[in-house]
């Protein structure tokens, strides 16, 4: 369906277009009508940055079932993901999987 | 039905809302005489490339056709990152909308080849926007909803300032005869949605027509989406043409095209 439904979060971080590197500051995440793909409806995040008036994007366009499949990758990387820096782990569980969490910022 | 293969087609200004000067795209048939005017609203992704094609198709059926950018408050980028934009946004206030859409039917009406008949016709938000401009400007002939979503509100916490009243509270101000395209498997709006809009207007007596297709959904005109459907669409788009011919078609158009 067409809405205005958006869910959005702020975030620390980097994307990369054609171009160039550039620094992103927000996430707008909505399953919508898409612009690129072909299919009826896509998890479409764009990442933007708000802080410098937000009119680029870097777009992606996912299949329900590829996001899920994604936040799963995502969530299994950052529990693999190194101890060198960290300060202050902290191990939880989700749905059977293990995580970790920062607890506080560490300088690497 | 006439058709018209010579067409000049192009970018405008017009001034829409609070005098904005903005960007619109017209065509009309080269063939002289005179025509009634369309407005064709865009839906909610942007003024985009099959938004042109609209309007091409109905100068080819034989209007002076106009599509006033909605978004072009938003800058120049492209039409996908401006919808992108807006939709982040939560939309374009309506009173905005009204009043590019005022705008370009009074384009339409400063043109010589003008029969004084306007018809709005609005896809997707843009249908909503149909139906909104006929129950609050003057001066529309017929309008044309096509599966405009949130013409029925469930939720008051939805109205905001942008959006203050829920299009089917206005029903009883609809000043023209209205058609209605819509896909049985549509979520925004649904059949239920339907429904009770055609519940309401039947409350208040008015004049309209509503055809709703098994086997499609959302957009089911667009050729660029996977929800096309090119048997509904094919007889969706005779509806509107018979619709529209009927209310907005003169002897003089009729005359030109003989």
């Amino acid at each position: 369906m067409c809405s205005y439904i958006v869910e959005k979060t702020a975030l620390v971080g980097s994307a990369k277009d054609r171009k160039a590197w550039t620094r992103i500051d927000t996430a707008n995440v909505y399953f919508d009508h898409p612009y690129h793909s072909t299919l009826d409806h896509v998890l479409a995040i764009d990442f933007t940055n708000e802080g410098e008036g937000g009119r680029d994007r870097v777009a992606i366009e996912l299949s329900a079932d590829s996001a899920c499949a994604l936040v799963e990758r995502i969530l299994a990387a950052l529990a693999s993901g190194e101890e060198g820096c960290a300060a202050g782990w902290r191990t939880g569980t989700a749905d059977g999987v293990v995580l970790n969490h920062w607890c506080v910022r560490a300088p690497c | 039905m006439s058709h018209y293969r010579g067409l000049e087609a192009g970018p405008v200004m017009f001034h829409g809302y609070n005098g904005d000067q903005g960007a619109a795209y017209y065509a009309r048939p080269t063939l002289g005489g005179k025509y009634p005017g369309i407005v064709v609203i865009h839906h909610l992704p942007g003024w985009d490339e099959w938004t042109v094609e609209v309007v091409r198709k109905f100068t080819h059926h034989g209007y002076a056709t106009i599509s006033p950018h909605l978004y072009f408050r938003e800058g120049s980028d492209s039409p996908d990152d401006l919808g992108a934009r807006v939709r982040a946004a939560g939309g374009v206030a309506d009173a905005q909308v009204m009043g590019d859409v005022a705008g370009a039917m009074a384009y339409l009406r400063a043109q010589p080849n003008a029969n004084g008949k306007i018809g709005v016709i609005g896809f997707c938000s843009g249908g909503r926007h149909a139906y909104l401009a006929a129950c609050t400007l003057s001066g529309i002939d017929a309008a044309v909803d096509c599966w405009g979503g949130n013409v029925i509100v469930d939720n008051p916490k939805e109205l905001n300032a942008k959006h203050p009243v829920a299009p089917i509270d206005l029903t009883e101000r609809l000043r023209c005869p209205l058609l209605g395209i819509f896909g049985n498997d549509d979520a925004n709006p649904t059949r239920d949605q339907v429904n009770r809009t055609e519940a309401v207007l039947k409350r208040f007596n008015k004049t309209y027509e509503f055809y709703r297709y098994d086997g499609a959904g959302h957009a089911f005109f667009n050729t660029y989406r996977d929800a096309y459907r090119p048997e509904q669409a094919l007889d969706g788009w005779r509806k509107v043409f018979a619709f529209l011919s009927r209310y907005l078609m003169t002897s003089a158009a009729s005359i030109a095209a003989a």
